[in-house]
Protein backbone atom coordinates (compact mmCIF):
# COMPACT_ATOMS: atom_id res chain seq x y z
CA UNK A 1 0.00 0.00 0.00
CA UNK A 2 1.37 3.69 -0.37
CA UNK A 3 2.23 5.60 2.38
CA UNK A 4 2.84 8.96 2.45
CA UNK A 5 6.54 10.17 2.91
CA UNK A 6 5.53 13.84 4.28
CA UNK A 7 3.62 12.24 7.02
CA UNK A 8 5.60 8.62 7.31
CA UNK A 9 9.65 9.95 7.25
CA UNK A 10 9.45 13.80 8.34
CA UNK A 11 12.34 15.05 10.02
CA UNK A 12 11.39 15.16 13.96
CA UNK A 13 14.52 16.55 15.52
CA UNK A 14 13.42 20.04 14.62
CA UNK A 15 14.42 22.43 17.14
CA UNK A 16 11.54 24.53 16.92
CA UNK A 17 8.97 21.88 18.15
CA UNK A 18 6.75 23.01 20.94
CA UNK A 19 8.16 21.95 24.08
CA UNK A 20 5.76 20.94 26.77
CA UNK A 21 5.90 21.99 30.27
CA UNK A 22 9.08 20.96 31.61
CA UNK A 23 8.29 20.45 35.21
CA UNK A 24 7.73 16.88 36.82
CA UNK A 25 4.05 16.60 37.33
CA UNK A 26 2.14 15.37 40.47
CA UNK A 27 -0.78 12.95 40.79
CA UNK A 28 -3.03 15.84 39.03
CA UNK A 29 -1.16 15.81 36.01
CA UNK A 30 -3.38 17.08 32.99
CA UNK A 31 -2.25 16.09 29.54
CA UNK A 32 -2.94 18.96 26.98
CA UNK A 33 -4.00 18.76 23.71
CA UNK A 34 -0.29 20.67 22.96
CA UNK A 35 1.45 17.90 25.44
CA UNK A 36 -0.24 15.34 23.05
CA UNK A 37 0.84 16.83 19.42
CA UNK A 38 4.46 17.26 20.72
CA UNK A 39 4.45 13.51 21.47
CA UNK A 40 3.02 12.83 18.85
CA UNK A 41 5.58 14.34 16.41
CA UNK A 42 8.47 12.56 18.81
CA UNK A 43 6.98 9.19 18.57
CA UNK A 44 6.88 9.93 14.78
CA UNK A 45 3.22 9.12 14.58
CA UNK A 46 0.74 10.54 12.23
CA UNK A 47 -2.47 11.70 14.05
CA UNK A 48 -5.87 13.35 13.24
CA UNK A 49 -7.77 16.45 15.60
CA UNK A 50 -9.69 13.45 16.17
CA UNK A 51 -7.45 11.04 17.18
CA UNK A 52 -5.40 13.66 19.25
CA UNK A 53 -8.66 14.46 21.51
CA UNK A 54 -9.09 11.24 21.97
CA UNK A 55 -5.42 10.48 22.93
CA UNK A 56 -5.26 13.58 25.22
CA UNK A 57 -8.09 11.96 27.40
CA UNK A 58 -7.18 8.74 27.23
CA UNK A 59 -3.33 9.32 27.94
CA UNK A 60 -4.28 11.51 30.56
CA UNK A 61 -6.17 9.16 32.06
CA UNK A 62 -3.32 6.59 32.00
CA UNK A 63 -1.21 9.26 33.26
CA UNK A 64 -3.17 9.92 36.15
CA UNK A 65 -3.83 6.20 37.01
CA UNK A 66 -0.46 5.69 37.32
CA UNK A 67 0.52 8.72 38.83
CA UNK A 68 -0.35 6.68 42.22
CA UNK A 69 2.74 5.58 42.41
CA UNK A 70 3.96 9.15 44.00
CA UNK A 71 2.95 8.30 47.09
CA UNK A 72 5.08 5.52 47.58
CA UNK A 73 8.55 6.45 49.41
CA UNK A 74 11.21 5.34 47.28
CA UNK A 75 14.01 7.84 48.20
CA UNK A 76 16.49 5.24 49.47
CA UNK A 77 15.59 2.92 46.70
CA UNK A 78 17.74 1.82 43.87
CA UNK A 79 16.04 1.72 40.72
CA UNK A 80 16.14 -2.17 38.78
CA UNK A 81 16.18 -2.37 35.21
CA UNK A 82 18.01 -6.24 34.67
CA UNK A 83 16.10 -8.48 36.99
CA UNK A 84 18.55 -11.46 36.39
CA UNK A 85 21.73 -9.10 37.76
CA UNK A 86 23.15 -9.12 34.11
CA UNK A 87 26.01 -6.37 33.57
CA UNK A 88 27.91 -5.20 30.44
CA UNK A 89 27.36 -8.56 28.36
CA UNK A 90 30.30 -8.32 25.85
CA UNK A 91 31.13 -10.82 22.81
CA UNK A 92 34.18 -10.69 20.49
CA UNK A 93 34.17 -7.93 17.87
CA UNK A 94 34.30 -10.46 15.02
CA UNK A 95 32.05 -10.90 11.89
CA UNK A 96 29.71 -13.89 11.92
CA UNK A 97 29.34 -15.04 8.28
CA UNK A 98 26.46 -17.14 8.97
CA UNK A 99 24.42 -14.45 9.79
CA UNK A 100 25.15 -12.17 6.70
CA UNK A 101 22.25 -11.14 4.98
CA UNK A 102 22.79 -11.13 1.19
CA UNK A 103 22.10 -8.03 -0.57
CA UNK A 104 18.74 -9.13 -1.63
CA UNK A 105 17.91 -10.47 1.22
CA UNK A 106 18.83 -7.63 3.10
CA UNK A 107 16.57 -5.73 0.37
CA UNK A 108 13.64 -8.39 -0.01
CA UNK A 109 11.37 -6.48 2.58
CA UNK A 110 11.49 -2.68 1.69
CA UNK A 111 9.07 -1.40 0.11
CA UNK A 112 11.16 1.15 -1.97
CA UNK A 113 14.63 0.51 -3.65
CA UNK A 114 16.62 1.85 -6.27
CA UNK A 115 20.12 0.09 -7.20
CA UNK A 116 20.14 -2.46 -4.50
CA UNK A 117 19.95 0.34 -1.92
CA UNK A 118 17.28 1.25 0.61
CA UNK A 119 15.30 4.80 -0.35
CA UNK A 120 14.69 7.04 2.53
CA UNK A 121 12.81 9.98 2.88
CA UNK A 122 14.15 13.26 3.25
CA UNK A 123 14.99 14.56 6.63
CA UNK A 124 16.49 17.77 5.75
CA UNK A 125 14.43 20.50 4.96
CA UNK A 126 15.68 23.52 2.19
CA UNK A 127 15.82 26.61 3.78
CA UNK B 1 -8.69 -37.48 18.52
CA UNK B 2 -4.72 -37.70 18.33
CA UNK B 3 -4.38 -34.20 20.14
CA UNK B 4 -6.15 -34.85 22.81
CA UNK B 5 -3.56 -37.19 24.01
CA UNK B 6 -0.46 -36.05 25.92
CA UNK B 7 2.99 -35.64 24.34
CA UNK B 8 4.75 -38.62 26.33
CA UNK B 9 2.09 -40.78 24.82
CA UNK B 10 2.11 -39.62 21.20
CA UNK B 11 6.11 -39.79 20.99
CA UNK B 12 6.22 -43.33 22.65
CA UNK B 13 3.34 -44.45 19.75
CA UNK B 14 5.27 -42.25 16.99
CA UNK B 15 8.34 -44.24 17.74
CA UNK B 16 6.55 -47.48 18.15
CA UNK B 17 5.59 -46.66 14.48
CA UNK B 18 1.59 -47.28 16.03
CA UNK B 19 0.60 -43.83 14.46
CA UNK B 20 2.46 -41.95 12.04
CA UNK B 21 3.49 -37.80 12.15
CA UNK B 22 2.00 -37.63 8.80
CA UNK B 23 -1.36 -39.11 10.50
CA UNK B 24 -1.33 -36.55 13.14
CA UNK B 25 -0.23 -33.28 11.48
CA UNK B 26 -3.39 -34.54 8.84
CA UNK B 27 -5.72 -34.31 11.55
CA UNK B 28 -4.89 -31.24 12.80
CA UNK B 29 -5.19 -29.51 9.29
CA UNK B 30 -8.57 -31.40 9.14
CA UNK B 31 -9.65 -29.66 12.46
CA UNK B 32 -8.45 -26.71 11.46
CA UNK B 33 -9.98 -26.47 8.34
CA UNK B 34 -13.45 -27.77 9.69
CA UNK B 35 -13.52 -25.25 12.75
CA UNK B 36 -10.86 -22.09 12.56
CA UNK B 37 -13.05 -20.15 10.32
CA UNK B 38 -15.06 -19.83 13.24
CA UNK B 39 -12.27 -19.57 15.55
CA UNK B 40 -10.12 -17.33 13.68
CA UNK B 41 -6.64 -18.35 15.41
CA UNK B 42 -4.40 -18.50 12.84
CA UNK B 43 -2.95 -15.67 11.03
CA UNK B 44 -1.28 -17.81 8.34
CA UNK B 45 -1.62 -21.45 8.08
CA UNK B 46 1.47 -22.56 7.27
CA UNK B 47 0.79 -24.80 3.36
CA UNK B 48 -0.18 -28.33 4.66
CA UNK B 49 1.72 -29.77 1.45
CA UNK B 50 4.63 -28.69 3.18
CA UNK B 51 3.81 -29.95 6.71
CA UNK B 52 2.99 -33.00 5.49
CA UNK B 53 6.33 -33.53 3.46
CA UNK B 54 7.97 -32.61 6.41
CA UNK B 55 6.09 -35.14 8.43
CA UNK B 56 6.76 -37.66 6.11
CA UNK B 57 10.25 -36.87 6.12
CA UNK B 58 10.35 -36.94 10.19
CA UNK B 59 8.41 -40.24 9.74
CA UNK B 60 10.87 -41.38 7.32
CA UNK B 61 13.88 -40.71 9.54
CA UNK B 62 12.87 -41.60 13.18
CA UNK B 63 15.71 -42.78 14.34
CA UNK B 64 17.62 -39.56 13.55
CA UNK B 65 15.10 -37.69 15.52
CA UNK B 66 15.36 -39.08 19.25
CA UNK B 67 13.59 -36.00 20.51
CA UNK B 68 9.82 -36.52 21.94
CA UNK B 69 8.87 -33.33 20.25
CA UNK B 70 9.71 -34.93 16.74
CA UNK B 71 6.92 -35.14 14.51
CA UNK B 72 4.65 -33.40 16.25
CA UNK B 73 2.62 -30.70 15.11
CA UNK B 74 2.84 -26.78 17.16
CA UNK B 75 2.43 -23.39 16.50
CA UNK B 76 3.55 -20.18 17.36
CA UNK B 77 2.44 -16.95 18.21
CA UNK B 78 2.58 -14.58 15.59
CA UNK B 79 5.86 -12.25 17.57
CA UNK B 80 7.98 -15.32 16.25
CA UNK B 81 10.28 -14.71 13.20
CA UNK B 82 9.89 -17.96 11.01
CA UNK B 83 12.18 -17.83 7.70
CA UNK B 84 9.91 -18.38 4.76
CA UNK B 85 6.93 -18.32 6.90
CA UNK B 86 4.99 -14.69 7.27
CA UNK B 87 5.37 -12.55 10.43
CA UNK B 88 3.01 -10.04 11.02
CA UNK B 89 2.70 -9.62 14.91
CA UNK B 90 -1.16 -9.10 13.89
CA UNK B 91 -0.01 -5.97 12.35
CA UNK B 92 -0.85 -4.99 9.17
CA UNK B 93 2.37 -2.95 9.42
CA UNK B 94 4.34 -6.38 8.75
CA UNK B 95 1.81 -7.64 7.00
CA UNK B 96 3.68 -8.84 4.06
CA UNK B 97 6.75 -9.47 6.34
CA UNK B 98 8.85 -12.45 5.58
CA UNK B 99 11.72 -12.89 8.07
CA UNK B 100 15.31 -13.69 6.51
CA UNK B 101 16.18 -15.73 9.61
CA UNK B 102 14.77 -17.24 12.59
CA UNK B 103 14.14 -17.07 16.01
CA UNK B 104 16.26 -19.38 18.00
CA UNK B 105 12.82 -20.88 19.82
CA UNK B 106 11.65 -21.79 16.12
CA UNK B 107 15.44 -22.99 15.22
CA UNK B 108 15.47 -25.25 18.09
CA UNK B 109 12.42 -26.64 17.75
CA UNK B 110 13.03 -27.41 13.84
CA UNK B 111 16.12 -28.85 14.77
CA UNK B 112 14.80 -31.43 16.47
CA UNK B 113 12.11 -32.39 13.77
CA UNK B 114 9.02 -30.36 15.75
CA UNK B 115 6.51 -29.21 12.47
CA UNK B 116 5.31 -25.65 12.67
CA UNK B 117 1.87 -25.36 11.21
CA UNK B 118 0.78 -21.86 11.73
CA UNK B 119 1.19 -18.35 13.19
CA UNK B 120 -0.86 -17.02 15.43
CA UNK B 121 -3.22 -14.30 16.31
CA UNK B 122 -3.01 -11.89 18.81
CA UNK B 123 -2.89 -8.72 19.90
CA UNK B 124 -1.08 -6.50 17.35
CA UNK B 125 2.38 -5.97 18.73
CA UNK B 126 1.43 -7.56 22.43
CA UNK B 127 -1.11 -4.89 22.94
CA UNK B 128 -3.64 -5.99 24.90
CA UNK B 129 -5.90 -8.87 26.99
CA UNK B 130 -8.13 -10.02 24.40
CA UNK B 131 -7.10 -10.43 21.12
CA UNK B 132 -9.32 -7.89 19.90
CA UNK B 133 -6.35 -5.41 18.66
CA UNK B 134 -5.50 -7.03 16.14
CA UNK B 135 -5.57 -6.62 12.57
CA UNK B 136 -6.61 -9.95 11.38
CA UNK B 137 -10.07 -10.00 13.33
CA UNK B 138 -10.80 -11.06 16.68
CA UNK B 139 -10.03 -14.79 18.15
CA UNK B 140 -12.94 -16.05 19.27
CA UNK B 141 -12.78 -17.81 22.51
CA UNK B 142 -13.94 -22.00 21.71
CA UNK B 143 -15.83 -22.22 24.96
CA UNK B 144 -18.35 -18.93 24.27
CA UNK B 145 -18.22 -17.30 20.86
CA UNK B 146 -18.90 -14.46 22.08
CA UNK B 147 -16.10 -14.12 24.79
CA UNK B 148 -12.51 -13.14 23.31
CA UNK B 149 -10.44 -15.83 23.68
CA UNK B 150 -7.64 -13.65 26.13
CA UNK B 151 -4.41 -12.20 24.89
CA UNK B 152 -2.29 -11.11 23.70
CA UNK B 153 -1.71 -14.93 22.84
CA UNK B 154 -5.32 -15.65 22.02
CA UNK B 155 -4.39 -17.36 19.05
CA UNK B 156 -2.49 -20.01 20.45
CA UNK B 157 -4.22 -20.81 23.07
CA UNK B 158 -7.40 -20.92 21.39
CA UNK B 159 -5.98 -23.46 18.68
CA UNK B 160 -4.67 -25.55 21.75
CA UNK B 161 -7.88 -25.90 23.49
CA UNK B 162 -9.79 -26.45 20.07
CA UNK B 163 -6.97 -29.10 19.40
CA UNK B 164 -5.45 -27.74 16.43
CA UNK B 165 -2.23 -28.64 17.23
CA UNK B 166 -0.37 -30.22 20.06
CA UNK B 167 1.29 -27.40 21.51
CA UNK B 168 2.09 -23.22 21.14
CA UNK B 169 4.86 -21.50 21.74
CA UNK B 170 3.64 -17.80 23.40
CA UNK B 171 5.27 -15.09 24.34
CA UNK B 172 4.52 -13.20 27.81
CA UNK B 173 5.43 -9.55 29.15
CA UNK B 174 2.56 -9.10 31.64
CA UNK B 175 0.27 -12.03 30.91
CA UNK B 176 -0.11 -12.85 27.29
CA UNK B 177 0.81 -16.65 27.95
CA UNK B 178 -1.36 -17.27 30.60
CA UNK B 179 -4.49 -14.82 30.94
CA UNK B 180 -5.24 -16.34 27.54
CA UNK B 181 -4.43 -19.94 29.36
CA UNK B 182 -6.61 -19.28 31.62
CA UNK B 183 -9.94 -18.41 29.14
CA UNK B 184 -9.35 -21.18 27.07
CA UNK B 185 -8.90 -23.97 30.00
CA UNK B 186 -4.69 -25.31 28.69
CA UNK B 187 -1.87 -24.82 30.66
CA UNK B 188 1.21 -22.52 30.00
CA UNK B 189 4.81 -21.50 31.28
CA UNK B 190 5.64 -18.10 31.99
CA UNK B 191 9.77 -18.81 32.29
CA UNK B 192 11.76 -16.85 34.43
CA UNK B 193 13.55 -13.77 32.20
CA UNK B 194 16.07 -14.83 30.69
CA UNK B 195 15.39 -18.81 30.67
CA UNK B 196 14.37 -18.84 27.11
CA UNK B 197 15.81 -16.65 24.14
CA UNK B 198 14.51 -13.67 22.96
CA UNK B 199 16.25 -13.73 19.80
CA UNK B 200 13.79 -13.44 16.67
CA UNK B 201 10.84 -12.79 18.89
CA UNK B 202 9.28 -9.36 18.12
CA UNK B 203 10.16 -7.19 21.05
CA UNK B 204 7.27 -5.00 23.36
CA UNK B 205 8.92 -4.37 26.70
CA UNK B 206 12.31 -5.94 26.73
CA UNK B 207 13.32 -5.95 30.02
CA UNK B 208 9.46 -8.00 30.67
CA UNK B 209 9.27 -10.04 27.48
CA UNK B 210 9.52 -13.85 28.09
CA UNK B 211 8.74 -17.10 25.84
CA UNK B 212 7.39 -19.95 26.98
CA UNK B 213 5.57 -23.17 26.17
CA UNK B 214 1.82 -23.56 26.06
CA UNK B 215 -0.23 -26.91 26.02
CA UNK B 216 -2.60 -29.36 27.68
CA UNK B 217 -0.76 -30.05 30.76
CA UNK B 218 2.44 -29.33 33.05
CA UNK B 219 3.92 -32.41 31.71
CA UNK B 220 3.83 -31.13 28.34
CA UNK B 221 5.11 -28.04 28.85
CA UNK B 222 8.25 -29.48 30.62
CA UNK B 223 8.65 -31.38 27.39
CA UNK B 224 8.59 -28.24 25.45
CA UNK B 225 10.79 -26.15 27.68
CA UNK B 226 13.34 -28.73 27.77
CA UNK B 227 13.69 -28.31 24.09
CA UNK B 228 13.77 -24.82 24.07
CA UNK B 229 15.54 -23.18 27.28
CA UNK B 230 18.84 -22.25 27.92
CA UNK B 231 21.62 -20.03 26.87
CA UNK B 232 21.80 -18.99 23.68
CA UNK B 233 24.88 -16.03 22.63
CA UNK B 234 22.29 -14.21 20.01
CA UNK B 235 20.76 -13.08 23.36
CA UNK B 236 23.03 -11.08 25.69
CA UNK B 237 20.09 -11.34 28.39
CA UNK B 238 19.51 -14.83 28.01
CA UNK B 239 21.18 -16.70 31.52
CA UNK B 240 23.99 -19.10 31.68
CA UNK B 241 22.61 -21.17 34.07
CA UNK B 242 22.57 -24.76 33.20
CA UNK B 243 18.90 -26.14 32.28
CA UNK B 244 17.94 -28.63 34.82
CA UNK B 245 15.80 -31.77 33.50
CA UNK B 246 11.81 -30.70 33.53
CA UNK B 247 10.27 -33.82 32.48
CA UNK B 248 12.12 -35.72 35.79
CA UNK B 249 10.95 -33.21 37.85
CA UNK B 250 7.77 -33.57 37.15
CA UNK B 251 7.23 -36.44 39.20
CA UNK B 252 9.13 -34.87 42.25
CA UNK B 253 7.13 -34.96 45.47
CA UNK B 254 5.00 -32.11 46.70
CA UNK B 255 4.88 -33.14 50.18
CA UNK B 256 5.81 -30.47 52.82
CA UNK B 257 6.38 -27.81 49.83
CA UNK B 258 5.20 -24.49 50.84
CA UNK B 259 2.68 -22.35 49.43
CA UNK B 260 1.79 -18.65 50.45
CA UNK B 261 -1.65 -17.66 49.97
CA UNK B 262 -1.29 -13.53 49.29
CA UNK B 263 -4.98 -12.62 51.22
CA UNK B 264 -5.07 -9.28 49.29
CA UNK B 265 -5.27 -11.29 45.72
CA UNK B 266 -8.53 -12.49 46.59
CA UNK B 267 -10.56 -9.29 47.76
CA UNK B 268 -13.26 -7.83 45.68
CA UNK B 269 -11.36 -7.22 43.00
CA UNK B 270 -11.59 -10.99 41.67
CA UNK B 271 -14.45 -12.71 40.51
CA UNK B 272 -15.96 -14.92 43.12
CA UNK B 273 -16.24 -17.90 40.54
CA UNK B 274 -12.85 -17.86 40.34
CA UNK B 275 -12.22 -17.09 44.18
CA UNK B 276 -14.36 -20.14 45.06
CA UNK B 277 -12.31 -22.55 42.26
CA UNK B 278 -9.00 -21.71 43.84
CA UNK B 279 -10.13 -22.18 47.53
CA UNK B 280 -10.69 -25.81 46.06
CA UNK B 281 -7.47 -25.81 44.59
CA UNK B 282 -5.60 -24.85 47.98
CA UNK B 283 -7.56 -27.52 49.71
CA UNK B 284 -6.40 -29.68 46.80
CA UNK B 285 -2.61 -29.10 47.21
CA UNK B 286 -3.15 -29.45 51.19
CA UNK B 287 -4.60 -32.49 50.61
CA UNK B 288 -1.45 -33.88 48.42
CA UNK B 289 0.81 -32.94 51.45
CA UNK B 290 1.69 -29.45 50.59
CA UNK B 291 1.36 -26.46 53.15
CA UNK B 292 -0.60 -23.99 52.47
CA UNK B 293 -0.35 -20.36 54.60
CA UNK B 294 -1.96 -16.66 54.23
CA UNK B 295 0.18 -13.97 53.63
CA UNK B 296 0.56 -10.36 52.69
CA UNK B 297 1.51 -9.20 49.72
CA UNK B 298 0.55 -5.38 50.13
CA UNK B 299 2.11 -3.99 47.08
CA UNK B 300 -0.45 -5.38 44.68
CA UNK B 301 -2.27 -2.21 43.89
CA UNK B 302 1.17 -0.90 42.27
CA UNK B 303 1.76 -3.70 40.18
CA UNK B 304 -0.84 -2.31 36.94
CA UNK B 305 1.04 1.24 37.10
CA UNK B 306 4.52 0.32 37.37
CA UNK B 307 3.99 -2.13 33.97
CA UNK B 308 1.97 0.39 32.34
CA UNK B 309 4.91 2.85 32.36
CA UNK B 310 7.30 0.38 32.00
CA UNK B 311 5.85 -1.18 29.52
CA UNK B 312 4.52 1.21 27.20
CA UNK B 313 7.71 3.48 27.52
CA UNK B 314 9.80 0.35 26.34
CA UNK B 315 7.68 -0.04 23.32
CA UNK B 316 7.73 2.86 22.28
CA UNK B 317 10.91 2.93 22.22
CA UNK B 318 11.17 -1.16 20.33
CA UNK B 319 8.98 0.37 17.91
CA UNK B 320 10.51 3.02 16.96
CA UNK B 321 12.20 0.99 14.13
CA UNK B 322 9.05 0.19 12.41
CA UNK B 323 9.12 3.65 9.67
CA UNK B 324 8.41 1.01 6.72
CA UNK B 325 11.97 1.53 5.45
CA UNK B 326 13.83 -1.52 5.43
CA UNK B 327 10.44 -3.65 6.17
CA UNK B 328 6.67 -3.32 6.64
CA UNK B 329 4.10 -0.36 6.26
CA UNK B 330 4.31 3.13 7.66
CA UNK B 331 3.46 4.41 11.30
CA UNK B 332 0.18 4.96 10.56
CA UNK B 333 -1.07 1.42 10.47
CA UNK B 334 -0.43 0.86 14.61
CA UNK B 335 -3.93 0.13 16.08
CA UNK B 336 -5.53 2.96 18.48
CA UNK B 337 -4.25 0.57 21.62
CA UNK B 338 -0.95 0.96 19.54
CA UNK B 339 -0.87 4.29 19.54
CA UNK B 340 -2.05 4.98 23.00
CA UNK B 341 0.78 2.56 24.52
CA UNK B 342 3.53 4.45 22.24
CA UNK B 343 2.16 7.47 23.21
CA UNK B 344 2.21 6.97 26.48
CA UNK B 345 5.54 5.60 26.75
CA UNK B 346 6.50 8.97 25.11
CA UNK B 347 5.46 11.02 27.24
CA UNK B 348 6.93 8.97 30.23
CA UNK B 349 10.52 9.28 28.67
CA UNK B 350 10.53 12.82 27.36
CA UNK B 351 12.15 15.25 28.60
CA UNK B 352 11.68 16.43 32.52
CA UNK B 353 9.05 13.38 33.50
CA UNK B 354 11.38 10.24 33.07
CA UNK B 355 12.68 10.72 36.68
CA UNK B 356 9.01 11.36 37.75
CA UNK B 357 7.66 8.33 35.62
CA UNK B 358 10.10 5.66 33.89
CA UNK B 359 13.04 5.85 37.09
CA UNK B 360 9.61 5.81 39.40
CA UNK B 361 8.53 2.97 38.28
CA UNK B 362 11.76 1.49 38.45
CA UNK B 363 12.41 2.04 42.13
CA UNK B 364 9.00 0.24 42.90
CA UNK B 365 9.92 -2.25 40.61
CA UNK B 366 12.86 -2.83 43.06
CA UNK B 367 10.10 -2.41 45.85
CA UNK B 368 8.52 -5.60 44.13
CA UNK B 369 11.63 -7.53 44.06
CA UNK B 370 12.60 -7.02 47.84
CA UNK B 371 8.85 -8.07 48.29
CA UNK B 372 8.80 -11.40 46.04
CA UNK B 373 12.71 -12.21 47.38
CA UNK B 374 11.40 -12.37 51.12
CA UNK B 375 8.53 -14.24 50.56
CA UNK B 376 9.74 -16.59 47.68
CA UNK B 377 13.05 -17.14 50.49
CA UNK B 378 10.49 -18.39 52.73
CA UNK B 379 8.24 -20.71 50.53
CA UNK B 380 8.30 -22.59 47.31
CA UNK B 381 5.68 -20.80 45.72
CA UNK B 382 2.80 -18.02 45.34
CA UNK B 383 -1.27 -19.06 44.50
CA UNK B 384 -2.71 -16.45 42.67
CA UNK B 385 -5.50 -16.46 40.19
CA UNK B 386 -4.32 -15.45 36.72
CA UNK B 387 -7.04 -13.01 35.84
CA UNK B 388 -9.65 -10.84 38.01
CA UNK B 389 -12.12 -11.32 35.26
CA UNK B 390 -14.29 -14.03 33.35
CA UNK B 391 -13.70 -14.45 29.67
CA UNK B 392 -14.28 -10.97 28.21
CA UNK B 393 -17.14 -10.24 26.15
CA UNK B 394 -16.39 -8.52 22.84
CA UNK B 395 -15.69 -4.95 23.15
CA UNK B 396 -15.88 -5.05 26.79
CA UNK B 397 -11.99 -4.12 27.12
CA UNK B 398 -11.46 -1.69 24.31
CA UNK B 399 -11.58 1.98 24.30
CA UNK B 400 -11.55 1.57 27.97
CA UNK B 401 -7.77 1.70 28.64
CA UNK B 402 -8.21 1.60 33.03
CA UNK B 403 -10.63 -1.49 32.60
CA UNK B 404 -7.79 -2.77 29.66
CA UNK B 405 -5.37 -2.69 32.67
CA UNK B 406 -6.92 -4.29 35.18
CA UNK B 407 -7.50 -7.41 33.84
CA UNK B 408 -3.67 -7.56 34.13
CA UNK B 409 -3.96 -7.20 38.06
CA UNK B 410 -2.58 -10.51 38.17
CA UNK B 411 0.02 -11.30 35.58
CA UNK B 412 1.72 -8.07 35.24
CA UNK B 413 3.70 -8.30 38.83
CA UNK B 414 5.55 -11.39 37.92
CA UNK B 415 7.24 -9.87 34.51
CA UNK B 416 7.73 -6.89 36.94
CA UNK B 417 9.87 -8.92 39.14
CA UNK B 418 11.06 -11.77 36.09
CA UNK B 419 9.63 -14.82 38.19
CA UNK B 420 8.05 -18.00 36.50
CA UNK B 421 4.53 -18.82 37.11
CA UNK B 422 2.65 -21.88 35.41
CA UNK B 423 -1.05 -21.17 34.59
CA UNK B 424 -3.19 -24.22 35.13
CA UNK B 425 -6.77 -24.64 34.60
CA UNK B 426 -8.56 -24.74 38.01
CA UNK B 427 -12.51 -25.15 37.04
CA UNK B 428 -15.32 -24.28 35.13
CA UNK B 429 -18.41 -21.59 36.00
CA UNK B 430 -21.89 -22.95 35.92
CA UNK B 431 -21.65 -21.42 32.55
CA UNK B 432 -19.27 -23.69 31.61
CA UNK B 433 -16.45 -21.09 31.12
CA UNK B 434 -12.78 -22.30 31.89
CA UNK B 435 -10.97 -20.98 34.98
CA UNK B 436 -7.39 -20.54 35.83
CA UNK B 437 -5.07 -20.23 38.48
CA UNK B 438 -1.30 -19.89 38.44
CA UNK B 439 1.60 -21.37 40.71
CA UNK B 440 4.79 -18.52 41.05
CA UNK B 441 8.24 -19.47 41.95
CA UNK B 442 11.58 -18.51 42.33
CA UNK B 443 13.91 -17.53 40.21
CA UNK B 444 14.76 -20.30 37.95
CA UNK B 445 12.86 -23.01 39.91
CA UNK B 446 10.09 -23.69 37.12
CA UNK B 447 10.52 -27.48 38.38
CA UNK B 448 9.00 -26.67 41.25
CA UNK B 449 6.14 -25.28 39.93
CA UNK B 450 5.97 -28.59 37.23
CA UNK B 451 5.83 -30.83 40.43
CA UNK B 452 3.38 -28.81 42.19
CA UNK B 453 1.19 -28.50 38.70
CA UNK B 454 1.50 -32.07 37.68
CA UNK B 455 1.00 -33.19 41.60
CA UNK B 456 -2.40 -31.15 41.01
CA UNK B 457 -3.38 -31.92 37.22
CA UNK B 458 -2.64 -36.40 38.27
CA UNK B 459 -6.13 -35.74 40.82
CA UNK B 460 -8.08 -33.18 38.94
CA UNK B 461 -9.51 -33.59 35.16
CA UNK B 462 -10.07 -29.82 34.28
CA UNK B 463 -7.27 -29.94 32.08
CA UNK B 464 -8.67 -33.02 30.07
CA UNK B 465 -11.88 -31.41 29.09
CA UNK B 466 -12.39 -29.95 25.71
CA UNK B 467 -15.05 -27.61 24.32
CA UNK B 468 -17.17 -28.73 21.20
CA UNK B 469 -16.64 -27.19 18.36
CA UNK B 470 -18.86 -25.87 16.02
CA UNK B 471 -18.58 -26.30 12.06
CA UNK B 472 -17.68 -23.14 10.25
Amino acid sequence: MSTSRETNFRYNGSMNASQPNPQPKDAKTVVTRADIDHIATLANLPISDGQSEELTKQVGGTVAYVSQLQSLPTDDVTETSQVTGLENVFREDEIDTSRMFTQEEALANAKNTYNGFFVVGRVLEEK
Amino acid sequence: MLADLPISVLAQKLKRSEITSEQLVAECYDRIEAYDGTINSFITVVDRKKAIERAKFIDAHRETFPSPLAGIPYVMKDAYLTKGVRTTAASKILDAFIAPYSSTVHQKLENVGAILIGKMNMDAWGHGASTENTDYGVTKNPWGSDRSAGGSGGGPAAAIASRFCVFGIGEDTGGSIRNPAAWNNITAMKVTYGRVSRYGAIAYASSLDTMGPTAKTAEDCAFVLEAIAGYDAYDATSSQKPVPSYTKALDKSIKGKKIAFPTEFYGDALDPNIKEAILVARDIFVKEGAEVTDVSLPLLEYGVPVYYILAPSETSSNLGRYDGVRYGNGRDLFTKENMRRIMTGTYALSSGYYDAYYKKAQKVRSLFIKEYEKLLSEYDAILSPVTPIMPSKFGELLDDPIKNMMADLYTVIVNIVGLPSLAIPCGFTKDNLPMGMQLVGAMFDESTLFALGNAYQKVTDWHTRSPNLVNS
